[in-house]
């Protein structure tokens, strides 16, 4: 992170010079980036777009400095030729906080901004759809402001007093009058009230009566794909309308697994974060703890051992392994190949947690990384077979003939390709514009890969390519994640080639009060669904200020709706499955 | 036909003239073999447990051998409702929808932590402290997540349930029809219509002048 | 040729279901039965059928395997005794805060006593993320292998009390050797180091 600063600098002085008394540096202790006039930010972001080359707009976030009396956003600009980030924000007041919408430049604002409305009541003018998108419309409260308490509210960080050395057992429940975690205005009774929840996702009805210009007069019609749908991959939901059979529009709808990852995230202490990080992409748990272990060591400026990188290395890349055989097997349902290669996937996959299993001790919530390191070396024997010899045996052998099988068993198979090629088409630019990540943005043809763009962890030193597809179609998609996989089977075979043996895993003793510098980190890996970054503010104490997720799945859920536009009703869930969007992450 | 199963219908009688009919014990044998192998579990993944499900329905830990590989994606058609993860308040009332859409005998299961009870995300402010508050749970499995054998563990033990269970007590052959469960209505928070006595009381008392200050 | 894609994907499929059957001829009959067929079949080396029948034989847990939590408790002449000490290390590390501790105090002093005096887990909280048994300083508390705890009714069965957590330390080395063996060293390590400590001091006076 460090040896790239010159380039933000250099670019720094120009944004400087070119919006003297707009943009000023960030000055604040542990800080990097600007300070952006919120007036001018539209102006300011256009010259970083057009002028500067930062084309993606990575994360859009925001941060409740409750003693200030701000409200902050965060923006994360960066180059998909590679590079570091360019941090603007840009604040507003409490009481009546209006920042300009980017909308308009990047696309892939669209969800984020309507999310930091959700959770702080940023209203973003010009937002052509300003929405709370993970809550219901009509929630009483602003969650992420430090000033609002849930129901089950006890203390403002962890650990809680209640819990110890007097820690006489007490359920939340008897907090509430109503026996659950709910919590209302005074004197509010639930008559006369009418759920807004519901009819904010409609159109409205005017919109639906149209001919269709050959005297024929047919009404659209709106059709609800979930929240319970077999192949939404979970709770998520599609508002679709309907001209026949073809998509005239398309809404997501989500939040039905809205955990509040980041309310509770910002009550933990820093290591605690760590298992809840496991059930944000419950596929990948591995690379979560990754990224959010470098984000945390950016600030800490811990070197992590040796050893211990390669390990974190060998995880992250079975994760993603793991995560595509999965991917590929779902998608397969979605297109009708009813589960015979989801079960040949999964079998692989089940191998590889067997492996995790061992080592972490769970098969899905690893919880494995450490800050500084790992949490425990991997043990000499698993099942009474050595361990390293079943990972050997698995990369070198299983692996790559499992996905020789898979790639054999399906690629050239007729049906999924009159199925697949040509539909659900997502050209480059559109896909920088709205912010995609991952295969998805790699599919049509930008050779975007963070672990080469900005290498983390050791990744510097492994060969392996960044693999492009030209049409970025669903196809594309499907064939990248098999690229992918054989690329992070080569780099799993170097690591097992030269991973040291024996030595240290942590860095330091192994604690449970970690404290971190006062400051603001933005540490990201390229995960198997994309671009996962972490934004955490510390203030110096030993839980997070502000702890953010950017997270892939919900990202690049931003584009499913023009990706639909024209398609059938039947090639939905399998666009839908060709983004490979898991819940939990999308949700938090 | 003293049963210790609590689900039963205590107020039932059984009549005189039936009560040492062993007819009714043979039927109910069969009648329940049929049912605790044949228990369709509707394809309803929540979260993070809903991932160790369709694994348990998978080749290595095969809910075919039970019967219970026919998931089905519909409420109409299934047996069984397995709550696979967290329930939020913003998904409460799908959840409660489709449990009442779902015909009888019907039973469900939470599975893992946050189903049972909230589980580790039991603080946050969309999160429902277990599906029991709504609906009624016939078993549940501990863990975060139940592996998939743990999981298996509570399908053994619903069938073991279904096999205390005769036809003659059984609630769904009892006259008049079941009552559905009021779907509960996002307001400010999640509101329980079952619960408005306590909004009044609530309200009253804010109403009442502090009589003693 | 249309049509050879989809005859190929047909070849992989009746592969994998020829091979299904191929391992029940080879080993016999004995499939299902030796217990060293059933690991070479969840191994990286299996070919055929993969499914564990479940209640009748399981899945071998690893030794780190995690569930639930459990306190340990060494037996001296006859008595339990706690390795807790109530330190409440395990409740401050807790990320979903499920661990209750009361800590005994002395009743003529009034000043605590390394003993827990009530202890308090609610697996319905619990994430089984292993912090409490990786931070804890005394190996007192430990993750449980014992996964087949689905009941009937949860507001009795999911809050675990001191009794109900309790186990023996013989229980902890049957689950873990490994872990174990290390421990146990590392405290006679510890208990020589001390007593070295002392013969010196006691040398000096």
């Amino acid at each position: 992170m460090t040896d790239a600063a010159p380039t933000a600098e250099a670019s720094a002085t120009t944004l400087d010079a070119r919006f003297p008394g707009a943009v000023t540096p960030d000055t604040r202790a542990g800080y990097s980036g600007y300070l952006v006039a919120p007036d001018k930010l539209i102006e300011v972001a256009t010259a970083v777009r057009d002028e500067m080359g930062y084309d993606y707009l990575s994360s859009v976030t925001g941060v409740d400095y409750l003693a200030d009396g701000k409200l902050e956003a965060v923006y994360h600009f960066y180059k998909t030729s590679g590079g570091t980030a360019l941090t603007l924000k840009a604040q507003t007041p409490r009481d009546n906080p209006v920042i300009p919408s980017l909308v308009p430049l990047y696309p892939g604002a669209d969800f984020q901004e309507r999310e930091a409305y959700d959770m702080y009541g940023i209203r973003f003018a010009g937002h052509p759809n300003l929405k709370r998108i993970l809550m219901w419309e009509g929630f009483g409260g602003w969650p992420l402001r430090k000033d609002w308490k849930e129901a089950y509210y006890e203390q403002d960080t962890k650990p809680f007093d209640s819990r110890w050395p007097g820690g006489h057992f007490r359920r939340s429940e008897e907090k509430s009058p109503f026996g659950h975690n709910v919590s209302f205005a005074d004197g509010f009774t639930p008559e006369g009230w009418v759920s807004e929840a519901e009819a904010a996702q409609y159109p409205d009805i005017s919109e639906l009566q149209t001919g269709n210009g050959r005297g024929l007069h047919t009404d659209k019609i709106v059709v609800n794909l979930g929240p319970q749908h077999p192949s939404t991959h979970g709770v998520f939901r599609m508002v679709v309308t309907l001209d026949g059979e073809t998509i005239v529009d398309l809404h997501p709808v989500m939040g039905y697994l809205h955990r509040n990852h980041e309310k509770i995230g910002e009550r933990n202490t820093w290591l605690q974060n760590m298992p809840f990080t496991d059930r944000l992409d419950y596929l990948s748990s591995m690379s979560n703890n990754l990224g959010y272990a470098l984000a945390v060591e950016k600030l800490q400026k811990v070197k992590v051992p040796e050893r211990a990188e390669y390990i974190r290395v060998l995880m992250a890349e079975l994760t993603r392994i793991c995560n595509h055989m999965w991917a590929v097997g779902f998608l397969l349902n979605d297109l009708g190949a009813f589960f015979t290669p989801a079960l040949y996937a999964i079998r692989e996959r089940e191998l590889i947690l067997d492996f995790f299993e061992a080592t972490a001790g769970s098969r899905m919530m690893c919880n494995y990384m450490r800050f500084g390191g790992v949490a425990r070396d991997i043990p000499e024997k698993m099942r009474d077979e050595n361990t390293m010899d079943f990972v050997n045996d698995m990369v070198f052998n299983r692996l790559p003939k499992a996905i020789d099988d898979l790639d054999e068993y399906l690629t050239e198979n007729e049906i999924i390709r009159s199925r697949c090629i040509g539909v659900g088409v997502l050209p480059p630019e559109q896909a920088i514009a709205y912010s995609a990540c991952g295969p998805l943005l790699r599919a049509s043809n930008v050779p975007y890969d963070i672990r080469r763009a900005e290498p983390y962890s050791i990744y510097d030193r492994f060969d392996f390519k960044v693999c492009t597809r030209p049409n970025g179609d669903i196809y594309d998609r499907y064939l990248i994640r098999m690229d992918e996989m054989r690329e992070s089977v080569k780099i799993c075979q170097q690591v097992l080639r030269d991973m040291p043996i024996g030595g240290e895993i942590m860095a330091g003793k192994p604690a449970y009060n970690v404290r971190v510098p006062a400051g603001e980190a933005y540490g990201r890996v390229d995960g198997p669904k994309g671009e996962l970054g972490y934004y955490i503010v510390s203030t110096g104490k030993a839980n997070a200020y502000r702890y953010h997720v950017r997270a892939p799945s919900f990202i690049n859920l931003t584009v499913l709706g023009e990706l639909c536009k024209g398609a059938k009703v039947a090639d939905v869930v399998v666009i839908l499955g060709s983004i490979d969007i898991v819940l939990g992450e999308t949700d938090r | 036909m003293t049963d210790p199963n609590p689900v039963q219908d205590l107020n039932y009688q059984v009549p005189p003239e039936m009560q040492s009919n062993v007819i009714v014990t043979s039927i109910d044998k069969i009648y329940n073999w049929g049912r605790r192998n044949a228990i369709w579990p509707m394809m309803f993944g929540l979260a993070c447990c809903g991932i160790e499900m369709i694994c348990t329905a998978a080749s290595r830990y095969d809910l075919a051998r039970f019967g219970m590989e026919v998931m089905r994606p519909s409420p109409r058609q299934s047996d069984l409702m397995i709550v696979s993860g967290t329930v939020t308040k913003k998904m409460l009332p799908v959840i409660v929808r489709l449990y009442n859409q779902m015909p009888e005998p019907k039973y469900v299961m939470a599975m893992g932590a946050c189903a049972c009870g909230g589980g580790p995300f039991k603080e946050g402010y969309n999160v429902v402290s277990g599906v029991d508050k709504f609906v009624p749970v016939d078993v549940y499995v501990p863990g975060c997540p139940p592996t998939p054998q743990a999981l298996l563990n509570g399908l053994i033990k619903l069938q073991e349930k279904i096999d205390g269970q005769s036809f003659l007590t059984s609630p769904w052959y009892q006259k008049g029809s079941s009552e559905p469960i009021p779907l509960p209505i996002l307001g400010p928070d999640l509101i329980d219509p079952r619960q408005n006595a306590i909004f009044h009381q609530l309200a009253q008392k804010q109403n009442e002048p502090v009589a003693n200050a | 040729m249309y049509g050879l894609g989809m005859i190929k994907g047909f070849w992989v499929t009746l592969k994998h279901f020829v091979n299904s059957y191929t391992e029940d001829v080879q080993w016999l009959g004995r499939n299902y039965i030796d217990p060293e067929k059933l690991r070479l079949r969840q191994s990286s080396k299996g070919k055929g059928l993969f499914t564990i029948q479940y209640p009748n034989e399981k899945l071998e847990v690893p030794e780190r395997f995690r569930y639930i939590p459990f306190l340990i408790y060494e037996e001296k002449d006859g008595k339990q005794e706690d390795r807790c000490t109530s330190c409440g290390i395990c409740a401050k590390v807790c990320p979903p805060q499920c661990i209750w501790i009361v800590r005994t105090d002395d009743p003529v002093t009034k000043r605590p006593v390394p003993a827990p005096k009530e202890f308090y887990i609610d697996t319905d909280i619990c994430m089984n993320c292993g912090y409490c048994a990786e931070f804890c300083p005394f190996d007192a508390i430990k993750m449980d292998h014992n996964y087949e705890l689905a009941s009937y009714d949860r507001t009795s069965a999911h809050v675990y009390d001191k009794a109900k957590l309790s186990k023996p330390l013989s229980y902890y080395a049957s689950i873990r050797p490994t872990d174990y063996e290390a421990e146990e060293k590392a405290r006679a390590e510890e208990e020589a180091k001390k007593a070295a400590k002392k013969a010196a001091a006691a040398k000096k006076e």
